[in-house]
């Protein structure tokens, strides 16, 4: 620690915080448009000087450390001044330099409001300019479809370039040209291939960079501002949802630390305009092999007839990717009351069992936790498209040093270099027996990571898949006291939550795949399950949002609420359990899913207990007394690892299959997003390009 | 005036052989290996002691430079020397002299600098458009290599690689930490100091950076000794210095002379007076480009030296004395420096970035006398903006010139606005169509 004089306060500091962090500490905010806390130091801006006594210049706050600074002759603390005439004519000179090429654009500026330089030229400018010369024009780029340029704009902080090198680990962006020339581009102006790319949007200071689906859309301060997670993948990223009036305008970032830091993928940022299309928003049954408009109580008296000539065990359900909690106990209970175990929320075949112990089912390291790693095996998934966010602290963590990365399973690139085991359980199976070298890396590495894709457990020999990882991870050391690196990466944002609950077969019951199966059931109940090809014969109940493959399939239709419309419980793939808000409400006719469920069990005469959805958590709450700790992970017995590992038999040989192909349309919102769709078809572009050459 | 037994360049003007042989028979890499037998310590003593400061510009003394070299390496890190070769400052053209008739020098000052400072490599950055120079000088290396001078297990008993890198005619990379960046294969943009290069340098291991010049006069301090090269010029201000003096003399050119020779001598013995006489000159840069420009009565007797150019509010720089008389049209002759700034400003920091530009807008309209007066002290307001506020002295180097404008030709620059107001209907009034 570091005594530090800032205005007269002795602040006390450790030696490696910057000036900036230190003054910060003493309570005096520093204005700044380079800086940011997760990105490198560029020290470009200049908009931090303050004034170190001693230096002759102003020194930039943002750059120099604590360490770096002299004490006074008799062993002074230094003292650094923030609000003298020098400092103060240092940012009215940077903050004038910084408008004199700055457009005037803020009435048609989509950064209007929440701008950087607007509120620091208000706190540190001056009121009128003295620049009579003409104003730079830059042209604007094309850098895909999701961040809009307006070059303009552009005050050269090169955030996004930090960003996009350092964070997303995709270079793309860099600056051309120098002096006043300099301008922010792609280069060829090619779109990037980021699928973090929106973040530079909330990183640009100014208007440069916008979003461009959202352009001209709305001004920040009409929008009722929600915060809530994110369901697009099982990281549960922290998220503000934006809405003005019923329509939800704008995805944000909310900072997390101990998930998304503040960065989210664009799924989850720009998924909003699917939001609107293809809704379902009134009840539909099936006539003479057409979809028709229908009364609620026309398609549950429907129901409740075709439910009297249906068979208890031939009755089934199956949850999607998106459901909450909530709404999935409420369909159990039902599931439970009509005397059927056919329950699965595993429509990709998944065979992990939650018999088989908390612990053999979640991120146990946690997503923080990978940044005390010391190395990572990823066997079986490509964290880059099922939890981009979570691929970028896997990034972060190889970007401090000292972390060897090897994957087993479909090579792709993941941003950081791996190295390269092999395709299938073989060569999981070498790592588990000790042989190769890589084996000894892993082993020498202090708290290593073994990264199981939900995916690598969707195949039939699912649980001998999962031994043999428990195998290899005690065999690495993954598992220890003090330290579990026993990691399942789960790709949709309702699996561990059903785990939980035990949305799963009961003794006997069907699994997900055999219930879709042809001549396995009379009537199945789809909530929100869109992911599975239902085979002709069952009598079809769909619980949706959207127009997608499950209401295609559908013979009765009952339109639910997509994830802001409704509040619900989400554990994520760490085990956290989440709650989102509300923030707008389902269109039209549609209801939230569990009071569909509480109103159809009504009609089929196996009344829920609850009328409100108070009443329904406090059912849930009994049942399952971890969900009501929200933000928390229960903690799960690294017992359960060992137990698997002593369960026998091999895995065949066939290799781990990549879970998803398409990372921009991996759910019905998501299919339903024109937005999405593009993004979709540039990335499809680029692979045939690839493929062509 | 400098006597020639103390001259060090002794084929500044190229009228010897370049090569190895003629460089031996004018003293290079005579007693190299006795130098380096002395040791570290001895070296920078006698570099302290010489009271050498460096050429490339600032004056920082050579000695103490090298002294921050970390004495040995306690984390396995190499430690490298870099040479400046990236010689664009307006006026300047020393080190190209060098580098084309007494490479030699140079490359002998490579390795004692290098041993000096425990570095196991010496990379030499050379200025884009020197290409006949670059090929000079990669002659002379492979000639010292081939000889055993230099390389693994050379004669003189101290492994050391010098390689010749060659820049792309950035001026910015000029500037130590730009250079480093742009050595590594990266934008020229200067870093963030601290860390200083003798900590954190080329590929982050503790370098040195110093000016051809510095560089290639080491070897004969540390062969004729401390004392010789002190006891040349003026206190604080020793040694031999090269000159390049253009502009408005008779016989502009480049001259070895002792620090401290005044502002006359120097022209009246090595350049056949000014033009037109000394009642003709108006003003000269005594520095190169950079640094602000004195007019003629307190130039003319001043020693040209780092400490008095500076007490005359400019800068020895790099020597390159700018002479200009009174057919000199001083403001447009400033504007095109600015304009010079504003092209090669790197366009990283803020106040260079847009300052180089909007001074130069300005100083552009005031050549024509398109302007305001009350823009005179905006100008120089934001050159006080500039200056000061920047990552590198590409902002202070931009701002001096129109600082010392504005301080000596104040009144020249209210003419012009005066008769451009009273001749509206000139030609040069802009339409209003552009």
């Amino acid at each position: 620690m570091t005594k530090l004089i800032v205005d007269g306060i002795e602040v006390d500091v450790p030696a490696d915080y910057t000036l900036l962090q230190a003054c910060e500490a003493a309570g005096n905010e520093i204005p700044r448009f380079c800086f940011h806390e997760r990105l490198s130091i560029a020290g470009n801006c200049r908009m931090c000087l303050v004034e170190l006594v001693g230096s002759p210049k102003p020194v930039a706050s943002c750059a120099w450390a604590v360490r770096d600074c002299r004490p006074g002759p008799n062993g002074e603390p230094p003292v650094v001044n923030t609000r003298t005439p020098m400092v103060k004519k240092a940012r009215e000179g940077v903050m004038e330099f910084l408008l004199i090429n700055h457009p005037l654009d803020c009435p048609i500026c989509d950064q209007g409001g929440e701008c950087d330089l607007q509120d620091q030229a208000m706190a540190y400018g001056v009121d009128t300019s003295r620049y009579w010369e003409n104003k730079r024009a830059v042209e604007d780029k094309y850098i895909g479809v999701l961040v809009k340029t307006s070059m303009n704009r552009c005050i050269h902080c090169t955030r996004c370039v930090r960003f996009v090198t350092e964070v997303a680990g995709v270079p793309e962006l860099g600056a051309i040209g120098r002096g006043e020339d300099m301008e922010i581009t792609t280069y060829l102006e090619g779109a990037m291939t980021s699928e973090l790319q929106g973040n530079v949007v909330d990183l640009c200071p100014v208007g440069a960079l916008t979003s461009k689906p959202y352009a001209f859309a709305a001004r920040p301060w009409e929008l009722n501002k929600t915060e809530s997670v994110d369901v697009m993948d099982a990281v549960g990223s922290a998220i503000r949802i934006d809405t003005r009036g019923r329509e939800v305008m704008r995805i944000l970032p909310r900072v997390n630390e101990d998930v998304n830091e503040e960065w989210i993928s664009d799924k989850t940022r720009h998924v909003v305009d699917g939001l609107r299309s293809q809704r379902l928003d009134t009840p539909y049954i099936r006539e003479a092999g057409r979809l028709r408009p229908a009364t609620w109580s026309e398609a549950f008296t429907l129901i409740s007839i075709r439910i009297k000539d249906a068979r208890p065990n031939r009755i089934g359900a199956i949850a999607g990717d998106l459901c909450a909690v909530e709404e999935m106990f409420a369909l159990k209970d039902l599931m439970t009351r009509i005397g059927s175990k056919n329950l699965d929320a595993r429509q990709r075949g998944s065979m992990i069992d939650p018999r088989w112990g908390r612990a053999l089912y979640t991120f146990n390291a946690t997503i923080a936790g990978i940044e005390k790693a010391g190395a990572a095996l990823i066997v079986g998934t490509n964290p880059r498209h099922e939890a981009a966010i979570l691929n970028t602290r896997l990034r972060k963590r190889w970007r401090m040093g000292q972390f060897p990365v090897a994957l087993i399973g479909d090579r792709a690139d993941l941003t950081y270099p791996y190295h390269y085991l092999g395709a299938g359980p073989d060569s999981l199976a070498e790592i588990a027996a000790g042989k190769g070298d890589y084996a000894d890396i892993l082993k020498a590495a202090e708290r290593p990571l073994l990264i199981l894709g939900a995916g690598a457990l969707a195949r039939n020999d699912g649980p001998r898949v999962a031994s043999l990882a428990a195998r290899a991870a005690l065999k690495i050391g993954a598992v220890k006291d003090g330290w579990n690196g026993f990691c399942v990466l789960h790709s949709a944002a309702s699996r561990v939550g059903a785990l939980d609950i035990g949305f799963v077969p009961g003794e006997g019951g069907q699994t997900a795949v055999q219930m879709a199966d042809s001549g396995n059931a009379d009537m199945l109940v789809l909530l929100g399950a869109d992911e599975i090809d239902v085979a002709p014969g069952a009598f079809v109940v769909y619980i949706g949002t959207h127009g997608d493959a499950g209401a295609h399939r559908a013979d009765v239709i009952l339109p639910g609420a997509a994830y802001p419309e409704k509040s619900g419980i989400y554990v994520n793939t760490e085990g956290r359990v989440q709650m989102a808000a509300r923030a707008a409400f389902p269109p039209g006719d549609a209801r939230e899913d569990w009071a569909i469920l509480r109103a159809l069990s009504e009609h089929l005469g196996h009344k829920l207990g609850y009328d409100s959805l108070a009443q329904l958590r406090q059912a849930l709450f009994a049942a399952h007394p971890h969900l009501m700790r929200i933000d928390r992970i229960e903690p799960s017995d690294s017992g359960d690892i060992r137990r698997m590992a002593d369960v026998d038999g091999a895995p065949d040989k066939t290799p781990f299959a990549p879970v998803i192909e398409d990372f921009y349309l991996t759910n019905p919102i998501a299919r339903a997003s024109a937005v999405m769709a593009e993004c979709s078809a540039i990335a499809e572009g680029r692979r045939n390009l690839t493929a062509a050459e | 005036m400098l006597a020639d037994k103390d001259r060090i360049f002794k084929n500044l003007y190229g009228q010897h052989d370049w090569g190895l042989e003629g460089a031996r028979a004018r003293g290079a890499w005579d007693g190299t290996k006795g130098i380096l037998e002395k040791g570290r310590d001895h070296i920078i003593n006698e570099m302290k002691a010489s009271g050498l400061r460096g050429r490339g510009g600032a004056g920082f003394p050579t000695g103490l430079k090298w002294s921050f070299m970390p004495k040995e390496s306690k984390d396995g890190r190499p430690s490298y020397l870099v040479v400046n070769a990236d010689e664009s400052e307006p006026g300047t053209c020393k080190d190209r002299e060098i580098m084309r008739h007494d490479p030699h020098l140079l490359v002998e000052g490579c390795l004692i600098a290098g041993f000096a400072m425990n570095a196991i490599a010496a990379y030499i950055y050379v200025r884009g458009e020197f290409i006949r120079e670059r090929e000079r000088l990669q002659a002379a290396i492979d000639q010292a290599y081939e000889a055993k001078l230099i390389g693994k297990n050379n004669i003189n008993g101290y492994d050391f690689d010098v390689y010749v890198h060659h820049g792309a005619g950035a001026y910015i990379c000029g500037e130590e930490t730009a250079l480093l960046e742009s050595l590594e294969g990266k934008k020229g943009m200067p870093r963030l100091k601290p860390p200083f290069p003798a900590n954190v340098g080329l590929y982050g291991c503790p370098t040195t950076v110093n000016n051809v010049e510095s560089i290639a006069v080491a070897p004969d301090i540390l062969r004729r000794g401390a004392a010789w090269f002190a006891g040349i010029g003026r206190p604080n201000n020793v040694g031999t210095k090269l000159f390049c003096i253009s502009g408005h003399v008779n016989k502009p050119c480049n001259v070895e002379e002792a620090m401290g020779i005044t502002f006359r001598e120097l022209v009246e013995i090595h350049c056949g007076g000014i033009r037109g006489g000394w009642d003709n000159l108006l003003c000269v840069i005594p520095g190169g480009s950079s640094v602000p420009l004195v007019p003629a009565d307190q130039i003319a007797d001043a020693y040209m030296d780092f400490d008095t150019l500076k007490n005359l509010k400019s800068g020895l720089g790099t020597a390159a004395v700018i002479v200009m008389d009174k057919s000199t049209d001083i403001v447009r002759a400033i504007a095109r420096l600015s304009y010079f700034y504003k092209h090669e400003s790197c366009g990283q920091c803020t106040p260079c970035r847009e300052g180089t530009g909007w001074m130069w807008r300005v100083v552009s309209r005031m050549a024509e006398g398109r302007a305001q007066k009350r823009e005179i002290d905006l100008l120089l307001e934001v050159t006080t903006q500039v200056e000061g506020h920047t990552i590198c002295a590409l902002g202070d180097a931009a701002a001096w010139p129109v600082q010392g404008l504005i301080r000596h030709f104040r009144h020249e620059i209210e003419r012009r606005i005066d008769d451009y107001a009273a001749n509206p209907h000139s030609d040069r009034v802009p339409v209003a169509a552009e």
